[in-house]
């Protein structure tokens, strides 16, 4: 008889491994075709990397990449800058008024759905065009860093959480000033977060379609955007060679946010 | 003189100041460029629409009227709108049915991983994490290629022989949910797996001990222990999924609209802003009734297992 296991549950490695082959087949096949010479998104019709090609040569497609690298590197840096600031604020206290309200304050745009926040910014920031005349890259770089705030604020607190005062204290002990203190103790420790929380801040800001879709001026198309209009438009294989682009980059920076998480054991 | 506990109270007091110094840019940006905005689309639902887009600044209640209801434009009889509560029921309909979905599947996979070795768990939390990383417009435009009529399901169905004519799946409600748990099951997944991880087995044991079945420790054992995780998960596919964008616009064409296609026409050729923003409200509550029910549901279990 086969050993009794207590962690068997039946059908459940059933489930989680038709799980993992659906969660890839899409994105296999969606690469796989942006290697094909056919025109036709259907057909096989040989390897080729023209498609790569056309898309390099096509100068919407840089400028929608620059545009969002530009804006997802800027909000990410903010939101990461401020994030920290509020991490350090609200952890390894002991409850103060208003620690609530901050915490539900900076986790707010997570509890609102997107189309909400793209609405309620695009009829504030039209007001503001109207009153200041200025109509450049602020209001979806502004729009960006308040919802990788959030983002950003997760892994910073959780490392703070899991760093104890005793080294900031021997640091006090030794006449460091606080400013020293931060410098030399806190910010080396909590270093892998930081960097952690800026990279999903940059992918979160990267990903975004919807809030930039209502928040963009003419002209300001970020990639995302720019790919929902030609697919709207009708699919060619090109959106297959740009995604599978954005997936490598993906795929690299998750690989670096798991090295750096990791480091912290 | 100052008594050692004045000077406690003081260095306290300059303690919580300095936190509220250091927190005040991110809880500024958030209410300049999130939080504040909302209030003045609240006020926006009571206006008056403007010619061309926009509004005029004299009070209405007519948004929120034409919410659920049509007014006959020669009688001025108000009757139910029919189309939007359709996209109002088709919204809610898709985002419960697709946290069922990914709960369904994502909390057996969850399981799945937990229980794997330390050294593998490591690899198949990596395999999650890189959907959820990736480009959500990215995966659904995946998902369109699978399931359109040229596409792989098609072919293979029409190769085997199994259908003559390709069966239409996209444009329909069903590509819509397909794509929606397709796109937030890692959401799920991952909060689950962050409470299953820390289940201690010896618990399930001691309930096999007492001559538990497996269902019984499931739902009895584990199911309680994680289901914080469980909460967390449908939280955040249900918000996403109630104003759900880019699904319905690339699976679900033109014609099958969602409540977020139904507000971004009112600010593009709808031209009724105030609409917009009621919708936008509506939306809003409907989520914070959501919130309200797990909340309260959660207190509940804790109360009872505490």
């Amino acid at each position: 008889m086969a050993k009794f296991s207590i962690k068997h549950q039946p059908g459940f490695t059933a489930i989680a491994t038709t799980c993992f082959v659906v969660l890839y087949m899409p994105i296999v096949v969606l690469v796989v075709y942006a290697f094909n010479a056919a025109t036709s998104t259907s057909e096989w019709g040989g390897f080729s990397l023209k498609w790569f090609q056309s898309a390099w040569q096509n100068t919407q497609v840089i400028d929608a990449t620059l545009l969002s690298f530009q804006i997802g590197s800027v909000a990410a840096v903010l939101a990461t800058i401020a994030a920290t600031m509020a991490a350090l604020a609200t952890t390894r206290t002991a409850p103060y008024r208003g620690l609530t309200f901050k915490y539900a304050a900076i986790n707010q745009p997570l509890m609102v759905p997107e189309i909400v926040t793209g609405v309620a910014l695009l009829i504030f920031f039209s007001r503001v065009k109207i009153f200041t005349g200025y109509s450049g890259l602020g209001y979806l770089i502004a729009a960006h860093t308040a919802f990788c705030i959030p983002f950003a604020y997760l892994p910073i607190r959780a490392r703070l959480e899991n760093m104890d005062l005793t080294l900031e204290r021997a640091a006090a002990d030794l006449y460091a000033t606080p400013w020293q203190t931060f410098r030399r103790v806190t910010l080396p420790l909590l270093w892998p977060g930081i960097l952690a929380g800026l990279m999903l801040a940059f992918v979160i800001s990267l990903d975004d379609v919807v809030i930039t879709e209502f928040v963009k001026s003419g002209g300001q198309d970020t990639l995302p955007t720019y790919m929902l209009g030609q697919i709207r438009r009708g699919i060619t294989p090109e959106i297959n060679a740009i995604s599978t682009a954005f997936l490598l980059l993906s795929v690299a920076i998750v690989t670096l946010f798991f090295f750096v998480s990791r480091k912290q054991d | 003189m100052a008594t050692a506990e004045q000077v406690a109270k003081e260095a306290e007091q300059s303690d919580v100041r300095a936190r509220w110094l250091l927190s005040a840019p991110a809880l500024l940006i958030i209410l300049v460029a999130a939080t504040g905005p909302l209030l003045i689309v609240l006020v926006y639902s009571f206006l008056t629409p403007g010619p061309y887009g926009d509004v005029k600044w004299q009070f209405s209640p007519e948004a929120w009227v034409s919410v659920f209801m049509e007014r006959d434009i020669f009688d001025d009889t108000l009757s139910l709108a029919a189309a939007h509560i359709t996209i109002f029921w088709r919204s809610i309909k898709l985002a419960v049915v697709t946290t069922i979905a990914t709960l369904a599947l994502g909390f057996p996979t969850a399981y799945f991983m937990a229980t794997r070795s330390e050294k593998t768990r490591d690899i198949w939390l990596f395999l999650i994490t890189i959907p959820f990383w990736t480009n959500l417009l990215i995966r659904t435009f995946a998902v369109l290629q699978i399931i359109r009529n040229e596409g792989i399901i098609n072919t293979l169905l029409i190769k085997a022989g199994i259908v003559s004519a390709p069966v239409q799946i996209l444009f329909t409600d069903t590509a819509i949910l397909v794509g929606m748990a397709y796109v937030y099951l890692p959401l799920m997944v991952l909060p689950i797996y962050a409470s299953m991880e820390k289940l201690d087995f010896r618990l399930v044991e001691a309930g096999y001990d007492l001559y538990a079945n497996r269902f019984q420790v499931l739902r009895r054992i584990i199911f309680p222990l994680v289901k914080p995780g469980v909460i967390a998960g449908s939280i955040l596919v249900f918000i996403p999924a109630i104003g759900a964008y880019v699904t319905p616009v690339v699976l679900g064409g033109g014609k099958n609209m969602m409540l977020s296609n139904l507000i971004e026409l009112q600010f593009g050729q709808g031209r009724n802003w105030p609409l917009g923003s009621a919708l936008s409200i509506a939306v809003m509550i409907i989520v914070m009734v959501a919130l309200l029910a797990y909340v309260r549901n959660a207190g509940r279990t804790e109360v009872r297992h505490g």
